[in-house]
């Protein structure tokens, strides 16, 4: 399979503001890469030019191989987006939505039950499989979110924040998850938290002000941080790096 | 099922997924009764036609079409939904089409509910049923329009009480400028070409020349362009605006 994602030199402005300047991708198959950086760096833009909702300004996306610009519809196939917040329609239940979303993504009639049980199954959904997902907790619309993402097998998943908001253990399990599914998808996540990056990342790439300012492995971010830095050293890496790039001038 | 087959069934069924749906055809229905029989007097003008019925029709539609389709895109995007829609392998201009044909049907549907007033005119009489059948149609045409108009300011904003004021405004515009009073306006400082291209674009100068009966060919491809125009505008609107 080798490489899925490869983005280059991605750069979007709203106006006169420049949220993302130039952010270049490339993620394999097997790679869990952890989006870092502060609010507003151009964390949930650059993903959501990655799935093509939002379109860049300059630079161009390929996705298992199609340019998403030139083939939309065939590199959307390629692909599964959780996006910030875990949005749902909140009058269906679970399975009426997964089933609009599984014949949108024209997944054949007869394939749309075994497909749902499967995720159903894997994302411990099925206690609530039949419940309106507006009465649904948190954790459990977060795992609904997770499983429209994951219902056609993509080679490619895409999740803004995908732990955000849930309990230590329901942010456990869907590490878990990602973990196993790692293997031999290319996933990108974004996230706040530190330790999810150790614990599920191969690769973390840190963006400040719109710039790469990292790209390495979990050990190499550590390895930012002074030696003399005993506690807390990827806060502290992560402060170092960030702070200096969002000193560049405007 | 195709992609827009799959976005119109979902889009149909929440329409009855809240009380909405109930709501609407209830006051919907109320109202044609209270304009047909009191404000129209069926039975005062001793006629077996539905005029009564379809003069109101455009002011009727006025009011309800805005409400099918404020939710249209506006709540997509107030959800979040529409990252997630806009996302899927589906052309954008099939959401946008099977939206727009589930609202449309919506309203087809309490248009239908009518029918018992055309029963009871024909039983009452013998009226000229190619007239209803044409006022029927002129009655789904000016829906679409103001269906289609509805979806393009929804796609515009994320709060479905400014989509439902800003659509009854425009809707009441584009019924407006078919009406002699505001056309008489016009003339006293426009060229009679310019009055005539003003009326021209009324949805009421179209919906009037049906309702008499005689559907013309002007008229047919005057409403099949101006949905056409809509549909392809909500698209625009719908790229433009999805990430603001």
């Amino acid at each position: 399979m080798g490489e899925l994602i490869n983005a280059r030199n991605l750069v979007k402005s709203f106006g006169e503001t420049q949220a993302v300047r130039g952010v270049s991708l490339r993620v394999n198959a097997g790679e869990v890469v952890g989006f870092l950086g502060p609010n507003g760096a151009g964390k949930t833009t650059t993903m959501r030019m990655l799935t093509g909702f939002l379109d860049p300004t300059a630079g161009d996306i390929a996705l298992n191989g199609l340019l998403l610009h030139e083939d939309p519809i065939r590199a959307r196939q390629s692909f599964g987006y959780l996006p910030e917040g875990a949005p749902a329609y909140p009058d269906m239940t679970v399975r009426e939505y997964l089933t609009f979303i599984a014949r949108a993504r024209g997944i054949p009639a007869r394939r749309i039950a075994e497909r749902l049980d499967a995720v159903v199954a894997r994302i411990h959904l099925r206690g609530v499989v039949d419940q309106v997902i507006d009465t649904l907790s948190k954790g459990f619309k977060r795992r609904v979110g997770i499983a429209q993402a994951i219902l056609h097998d993509p080679p490619i998943l895409i999740m803004d924040e995908p732990t955000d908001g849930l309990d230590p253990n329901q942010k456990h399990e869907v590490r878990e998850l990602i973990r196993a599914m790692g293997s031999t998808k290319a996933i990108v996540l974004s996230t706040h938290i530190l330790e999810e990056v150790e614990a599920v990342c191969t690769r973390a790439i840190v963006i400040a002000a719109g710039r790469v300012v990292f790209d390495g492995t979990p050990a190499d971010f550590e390895r930012k941080a002074p030696d003399h830095v005993t506690r807390n050293r990827m806060d502290y890496a992560f402060r170092a790096m960030t702070a200096a790039a969002s000193e560049v001038p405007l | 099922m195709s992609p827009w087959g799959t976005i119109f069934r979902r889009e149909f069924t929440g329409y009855f997924a809240t009380p909405l749906a109930a709501v609407f055809l209830v006051v919907f229905l109320f109202l044609a009764g209270i304009f047909t029989f009191s404000m129209g007097g069926l039975f005062e003008r001793g006629q077996a036609d539905l005029r009564s019925f379809f003069q109101f029709v455009p002011w009727l539609f006025l009011f309800l079409a805005p409400a099918l389709s404020m939710r249209l895109w506006a709540e997509e995007r107030r959800l979040g939904t529409i990252e997630i829609l806009t996302t899927l392998p589906i052309p954008l201009s099939h959401a946008v089409v099977g939206k727009f044909l589930a609202a449309w049907l919506f309203s087809l549907v309490a248009l239908a509910l009518t029918l018992p007033l055309w029963l009871t005119v024909a039983w009452l009489g013998d009226p000229d049923q190619g007239a209803i059948v044409a006022g029927y149609i002129a009655s789904a045409m000016v829906s679409g329009i103001f269906l289609g108009i509805g979806g393009c300011v929804s796609a515009a904003t994320k709060n479905q009480v400014i989509a439902f004021v800003v659509t009854v405004v425009l809707c009441f515009l584009a019924l407006l400028t078919g009406f002699p009073l505001v056309l008489d306006f016009f003339r006293g400082w426009l060229p009679q070409g310019a009055v005539d291209a003003i009326a021209g674009v009324s949805v009421m100068t179209h919906f009037t020349s049906l309702m008499r009966g005689v559907v013309e060919f002007r008229d047919v491809v005057y409403f099949a362009s101006a949905i056409y125009g809509l549909l392809l505008a909500t698209n625009l609107m719908i790229d433009w605006r999805k990430g603001a």
